[in-house]
């Protein structure tokens, strides 16, 4: 920088350095910082890492400023009078006059040298009364109350509360355990009346059913007469509701919030793949949340994909390798199982075999499964569509989870362009073995039970039993979305990454182990990588787009490695209330 | 850090060869065992043990009436006088249990129920009393005042699972508590 520059810098205010970026001093707790003009005070304060409590604001919501939890006292400099100039202090900034009642800080904007002051006499008396006046008809029913242990009335209570009730009147009796919908249970006494469940539904959700009935303290959150809570998207209303008044219905009293364990992983029910978390206790899934990601799903979930769990505990899973004698599966060992499998293949020519993958494998699975088809030299290998129609909200049209992934490593356009010329295969008999990973060929695929009767050696690998599994020569037992570390690649050409967050049942493993294992026995030059990591490693340094990329690299909110073109259609309409000023985001 | 220097204590040379200690000690054993001849020992009545020292004779004499008001025995779920299972099932007891010794699994309760507006009540309550170190945390974290520690102190069993209390026994150890703050009153 040359001195003149450095010389006008020095000059220049606080406010105007900061206006040329876009930004206004803001003083909170005695700190200055820089935000973006137009930025909510509370939004303000997180970036100060300064918490405000609050129940109505959510970020991806407008703000009514019904709770009055985030009072704080603001100041501004005073206003000069005519003909008079701004003083600067030493610093540069104007001197604060702190006004002397409170305002809410998550409808209000910040502006050029204002003052905020999260803590204080007025601030914490403000908070005590509010939280004074928000438990008075709450029923304290805590005990029994799904939400206790994520509850922001029990946090803020014992943050800012008095400890102790004044109210001696009787306590306002309302509805309780009210059937609203099929995934929704409403309780109006513990309701604060922060209206988040009626913003959702009307603002994302666009199907306004919820409302305030009654007036003062007899408000309560009700459905539209004759009409439900039903909507896809309903449980996000009880992720956001502040306490206990909405409650999922699948996750009602199955197991205190305390005693879960989380682990970030992803929805693998269509091609949006939205951030997920699973909370697990022991070795057992009891529910599947958002996980915010504002590239992906922002903070939401459709209801059919979070509940789309219970399959893991199913009495059809598969968890011991099978062997098909006389028309009758036995269990058996890995060892057995895998050299059973390849005897099969080894003993035909490459033109009589083909493998038909899932899209909803990982890439690492889907990478093991080319490089299996390789070894057997044929290029036979394919997965099976799977379209339907898309919500125009988070669910994709293509209900596979890892398409662009499989066309990625496939390094064709459309990984499933083989699949008719396979059925074909089979059907004439020119495909005499057949492997099939995570596919029922009964369903989308299209097969007809003589194809599978027809073929001389059938391997599938399956999570759950089924007519494709019952034809097969060997069954090789998987492991379920929640059982295994795994990489995936969405519909925008997002790569994400999914932890294990509960271990497969009995003998069944992880599926990249048992490709890895039928690969070794296929051919014997394969070393299998010590873990799936170094699965990752070998897809990385073979396919270009995923050039560098890791379990570490990825990240919680993933990397975009390639374009495919495609939006998500939520996220579209997020950005439009955004721009429109609606919300922060 | 100083180093502190500690030194043996210096024994005399009646010290050092012990036999003196050791004739003390067999001179205060034989004192006590004249003594229990002649004459109860101290605490014998308040034992009603037999007289020959305060050694209680167990199992014929037991500690039942003896055990003072705060005894900690077995833990057990109690009723109320409406015959209400006070437990709801929150599960506290299970998240602050030391030795992991409670495990719950609770229910929801049907709408056709006398309590219904209860909601929750436990469809499972086990406690392992191989595990329960009888400490009583249970009872303090009880926001239902559900729990308790009964005198019960003889927990005897041939299998393992014989010693795992479950619901249905617990409360027929804990019976019905009188005087307890009921707050599922007509006012909830």
């Amino acid at each position: 920088m040359s001195e003149d520059a450095t010389a006008t810098a020095e000059l220049k205010l606080p406010k105007d350095l900061a206006a040329e970026k876009g930004l206004v001093n803001v003083q909170i707790d005695g700190h200055w910082i820089q935000v973006p003009r137009g930025t909510r005070m509370i939004e303000a304060a997180k970036i100060a890492e300064k918490e405000i409590p609050h129940y109505c604001y959510h970020p991806k919501l407008s703000s009514p400023g019904n709770c009055r939890m985030c009072l704080v006292q603001m100041g501004m400099p005073p206003r000069p009078v005519p003909g008079e100039a701004p003083t600067f202090g030493d610093d540069g900034y104007q001197q604060i006059g702190w006004m002397p009642r409170p305002v809410i800080a998550c409808a209000n904007t910040v502006a050029e040298n204002m003052g905020i002051r999260t803590t204080g006499e007025l601030v914490e008396s403000c908070r005590e009364g509010v939280m004074e006046f928000l438990l008075i008809n709450h029923p304290l029913d805590c005990p029994i109350c799904d939400q206790a242990g994520e509850c922001k009335l029990q946090e803020f209570s014992v943050q800012h509360g008095r400890g102790q009730s004044r109210f001696q009147e009787t306590k306002i009796k309302k509805p309780k355990n009210v059937d609203i919908g099929k995934n929704i249970r409403l309780d109006d006494e513990r309701c604060i009346m922060c209206s988040r469940c009626i913003r959702f539904m009307e603002e994302v959700a666009e199907e306004p059913v919820l409302g305030f009935s009654q007036r003062g303290t007899h408000t309560s959150v009700t459905v539209h007469p004759g009409r439900r809570l039903d909507n896809n998207y309903a449980l996000n209303t009880a992720d956001i509701c502040p306490v206990g008044a909405l409650t999922s219905n699948d996750f009602r009293f199955q197991m205190r919030v305390w005693f879960l364990k989380e682990t970030k992983s992803i929805d693998l029910n269509c091609g949006t793949g939205c951030n997920t978390t699973i909370w697990t206790r022991a070795n057992e899934v009891f529910r599947v949340t958002p996980r915010q990601n504002n590239d992906v799903n922002s903070d939401w979930m459709p209801d059919s994909h979070r509940l789309a769990f219970h399959h893991l505990e199913s009495d059809a899973r598969l968890t011991a390798p099978l062997i098909q004698k006389d028309g009758a599966h036995s269990s058996s060992t890995w060892t057995e199982a895998i050299s059973k499998a390849a005897e099969g293949l080894n003993m035909r020519q490459p033109k009589e075999v083909a493998i038909i993958a899932s899209a909803r494998m990982s890439n690492e699975e889907l990478y093991l499964a080319k490089k299996l088809a390789d070894a057997l030299g044929t290029d036979l290998i394919s997965t099976v569509a799977r379209k339907g129609d898309s919500d125009s909200k988070l669910i994709s049209a293509d209900r596979n989870p890892n398409s662009t992934g499989a066309a990625l490593i496939f390094g064709n356009e459309d990984p499933s362009e083989k699949l008719d010329a396979i059925r074909e295969g089979v059907s004439s008999g020119r495909i005499k073995a057949l492997i099939v990973l995570q596919e029922d060929l009964l369903e989308e695929a299209g097969f007809d039970q003589s194809n599978l009767l027809g073929l001389e050696h059938l391997v599938s690998s399956h999570i759950l039993a089924n007519p494709t599994a019952a034809a097969s020569k060997v069954v090789l037992p998987g492991a379920g979305f929640a059982e295994k570390r795994a990489t995936y690649v969405n519909v925008t050409g997002r790569l994400q990454r999914a932890f294990q967050a509960t271990l497969a049942p009995g003998d069944a493993r992880e599926d990249w182990e048992t490709l890895a294992s039928l690969l070794s026995a296929v051919e014997k030059t394969f070393e299998t990588p010590a873990s799936v990591d170094g699965v990752i490693k070998a897809l990385a340094s073979e396919i270009p787009a995923f050039e560098g990329q890791s379990f570490g690299s990825i990240g919680d909110l993933g990397v975009q490695i390639t374009e495919t073109g495609v939006t998500i259609p939520l996220l579209e309409q997020e950005k439009a209330r955004v721009e429109s000023g609606l919300i922060n985001g | 850090m100083a180093t502190i220097k500690v030194n043996r204590p210096k024994l005399s040379a009646g010290e050092k060869i012990y036999f003196g200690s050791i004739f003390k000690g067999m001179a205060i054993t034989l004192r006590h065992a004249f003594k229990t001849l002649f004459g109860k020992s101290v605490g014998a009545d308040e034992l009603a043990s037999s007289g020959m020292g305060i050694t209680m004779q167990y199992p014929e004499q037991k500690w039942d009436e003896h055990l003072p008001e705060y005894y900690r025995g077995v833990p057990a779920l109690v009723t109320d006088e409406q015959q209400r299972e006070r437990c709801v099932s929150c599960q506290l007891c299970e998240f602050i249990c030391p030795p992991k010794a409670i495990k719950i699994i609770p229910s929801e309760i049907p709408s056709d129920d006398e309590w219904a507006k209860v909601e929750k009540r436990p469809k499972k309550f086990e406690i392992d009393m191989i595990r329960c170190i009888y400490c009583g945390m249970c009872e303090e974290v009880c926001p239902e005042q559900a729990i308790y520690l009964r005198p019960d102190y003889i927990v005897t069993g041939t299998k393992r699972s014989d010693m795992v209390h479950d619901k249905e026994r617990l409360y027929e150890i804990g019976g019905t508590r009188v005087g307890l703050v009921n707050k599922w009153n007509d006012l909830k």
